[in-house]
């Protein structure tokens, strides 16, 4: 039995829904992008050019709600199914775009550069813990016109993982596509792969963010419609900040999430009906001294977990942006937020729970926190793992021969599962006795985990890769390179 | 024929399975093998590769104990033939171990045990709550080289300084060494043992540093 939470009742999910369908009606929401309009018009949206707002009744909504598959499944680059997007089965990703880095020696969040990106890669490589990578942070040496795609870039170079990605513009994501199409697992040899067959096993799945409140960009619709097109899972990341963007009750947050969500999977899905779409989020509570949107806030996790019910309740996949903190640096605030919130999302059943390894709002990355948040998501899936009966008799068969001695751990049982019931953590837990932790250095949790990360750096290799991919790949990188005025591309470390 | 028995013999260690390792020792025997080799080339190779992996981590108690039963079978086998034909099994030292009078703890003394016997020493495991005079008793019996003491309580640890005090009174060559939770540094160097270990892997170096081996 899968351990559960579920913040809300079936009445209040009712009421939640009921009121996001008003929301579409009134005051309907505001679409910046004509052809996602024209296509709302003709399904028998009411479309207010003039203000770009459209009214979406509740019947045009529940038929695009209707044709969304329930489950999807990424693949990594050899065409094998990885993650199940769907029910209540739960993966982790770094959290993606922050800006800048945490230098693990002087602490200071200095601005993000390629071999910074391809440190937090292969660390989220060498991790079990991690199902999935992301393009953890912008490169700043880049010009930012190819940035999403030479972000995607480096992941397909180092990483087999499937890939949580996003664009920043319409006219990237088409190249991030392409990119990916290199390594859709093809029938022929001489295309090397096609839109068609990464259609059919999907290796991203693609972000894309509504405005709070009520409004989808010119680019987020675009994107919605281009994905849908493509067949590319997209994933709506909705962002209520409870109190200024949004209403200030949890609940309120959750209504204008279904309301954001409902009407993006209505453009989605009258863009191309069936094509795989994620009913996720990052939404946060504003926070009242500051100004500022916590992520590792507990009313922050409760949002997650509450509009994730809602989705569930629809047969939607689901994501969310836990497993991140505020702190500045990776300290005991940084710990308890991250694993906090991590454990939410993971008892709550969400698909994807984006956000390891983030602090600083979002905004600066630290492959040594990934290294400390994968023990808190190995937890977690032990968690969820639950109690399980793994003996013919739950004890008594174990005592035989015992004779009130401590003797379990001579017993073959023991050898056999010890390592199933329990998760079995690196050593950046430290469970050692006191003069065994003063014997080897004294050191606190970020110390181990700086020796941990630049283990995990020695021991890192590239997975295999078809040379012509690879090649392909590459060319396409440095003619796309050249054209933005980069006549070389930087050095990977 | 015998590199092969030997390097199945180590695989039965690691496999921690004594049944194996029994059966193989016996095979030894039957072939004509010298048992003390089947001990030094076949066995200990495998005891001291899970020493290894447990001392970085990649390998875990239950590893290290059932690799322990699995040496302590082969050898119960090979020790009666090797007695019959007058070799003895060189052992690296004897040791008298047990937990001290008024404790009950027993898990890492046995362990501490295991690791010892595994290595090559010849241990006498007296159990817990064991008096003073039991101890000092059995060390003279045996002619032991080491007493081992194990103390899980602050209220017991006493006990250690007590047997220590005995061996000085009494004029005995056996060296004492200690351990458990709440030993420290500062402890030893107060009742003057001549040993102490954080876990029971460290036990062996330091029983084999006191047989200045």
């Amino acid at each position: 039995m899968q351990p559960k939470i579920e913040l809300l009742t079936e009445d209040l999910i009712d009421r939640i829904l009921d009121e996001a369908f008003q929301l579409l009606m009134k005051p309907g929401i505001k679409v910046q992008y004509a052809e996602a309009r024209e296509l709302l018009g003709s399904a028998g949206c009411e479309v207010d050019e003039a203000n770009e707002v459209v009214k979406i009744p509740e019947s045009v909504a529940k038929k695009a709600l209707e044709t969304v598959p329930s489950q999807f499944i990424l693949y990594d680059r050899e065409g094998n199914p990885k993650i199940t997007y769907g029910g209540d089965h739960v993966h982790f990703d770094p959290g993606s775009s922050g800006v800048s880095i945490l230098d693990p020696e002087t602490l200071e969040h200095k601005p993000a550069y390629t071999p910074d990106l391809v440190r937090i890669i292969k660390v989220a490589e060498m991790l079990p813990q991690y199902d999935a990578q992301s393009t953890a942070v912008v490169c700043n040496e880049v010009p930012k016109e190819i940035g999403d795609f030479y972000r995607l870039y480096l992941v397909l170079l180092h990483s087999n993982k499937p890939i949580v990605t996003g664009a920043f513009s319409n006219d990237t994501l088409q190249t991030m596509i392409d990119m990916l199409a290199i390594f859709a697992p093809s029938t022929s040899l001489r295309t090397g792969g096609s839109r068609e067959a990464l259609a059919e096993k999907p290796q991203a799945v693609f972000d894309v963010c509504p405005s709070p409140p009520l409004i989808w960009s010119k680019f987020g619709a675009g994107n919605l419609i281009e994905l849908a097109r493509a067949g590319v899972p997209s994933e709506m990341v909705s962002m209520p900040l409870a109190g200024a963007a949004a209403p200030v009750t949890l609940l309120g947050s959750v209504v204008q999430h279904a309301a954001e969500c409902i009407s993006g999977i209505t453009i989605h899905q009258l863009a191309r009906a069936g094509s795989p779409i994620v009913w996720g989020g990052a939404p946060a509570i504003f926070d009242m001294r500051k100004g500022s949107t916590p992520m590792g806030a507990i009313e922050t996790a409760m949002i997650d977990a509450s509009y994730a019910q809602v989705g569930k309740s629809l047969n939607i996949p689901t994501h969310c942006y836990l497993g991140a903190t505020e702190s500045k640096i990776v300290d005991a605030q940084a710990g308890m937020e991250s694993g906090m919130s991590a454990l939410v999302g993971a008892l709550a059943g969400v698909n994807m729970i984006s956000g390891a390894g983030m602090l600083d709002f979002l905004a600066c990355h630290s492959p040594e926190k990934l290294t400390i948040d994968a023990e808190a998501i190995g937890m977690a899936k032990r968690m969820l793992e639950g109690v399980q009966v793994r003996t013919e008799t739950l004890a008594t068969a174990m005592f035989e021969g015992i004779n009130f001695k401590g003797d379990f751990l001579k017993q073959r049982i023991t050898r056999e599962l010890f390592s199933k019931e329990q998760y079995l953590p690196s050593d950046i837990i430290d469970r050692d006795s006191i003069r065994g932790w003063q014997a080897s250095g004294r050191m606190d949790t970020f110390a181990r985990a700086k020796i941990r990360t630049k283990k995990l750096l020695d021991e890192y290799q590239r997975p295999q890769m078809d040379p012509a991919k690879e090649k392909a790949l590459v060319s396409m990188m440095e003619g796309l390179a050249k054209e933005a005025g980069m006549n070389t591309l930087p050095a990977l470390e | 024929m015998s590199q092969e028995l030997f390097k199945e013999m180590a695989q039965s260690i690691l496999d921690g399975d004594d049944e194996v390792s029994a059966e193989l020792a016996q095979k030894a025997l039957d072939g004509g093998i010298d048992p003390l080799a089947a001990i030094t080339d076949g066995f200990m190779p495998g005891v001291n590769e899970v020493g290894d992996n447990f001392a970085c981590g990649d390998a875990f108690l239950p590893e290290l104990v059932m690799a322990g039963e699995a040496m302590k079978a082969a050898i119960a086998v090979l020790e009666p033939a090797m007695m019959a034909s007058g070799v003895s099994r060189q052992v690296l030292g004897k040791v008298v171990l047990a937990t001290v009078e008024g404790d009950i703890h027993e898990i890492g003394k046995t362990l501490v045990g295991t690791m010892l016997t595994s290595s090559g020493f010849k241990v006498y495991d007296m159990g817990v709550d064991v008096p003073t005079a039991d101890l000092i008793a059995k060390a003279e019996e045996v002619g032991a080289d080491i007493i081992g003491l194990s103390a899980l309580l602050t209220t017991t640890m006493i006990k250690q300084k007590e047997v220590i005090d005995e061996v000085a009174k009494r004029g005995l060559k056996v060296m004492v060494m200690v351990g458990g939770a709440p030993v420290t540094k500062e402890w030893v160097q107060r009742i003057e043992a001549d040993g102490y270990s954080e876990d029971a892997i460290g036990a062996v170096s330091v029983a084999k540093e006191l047989m200045g081996l």
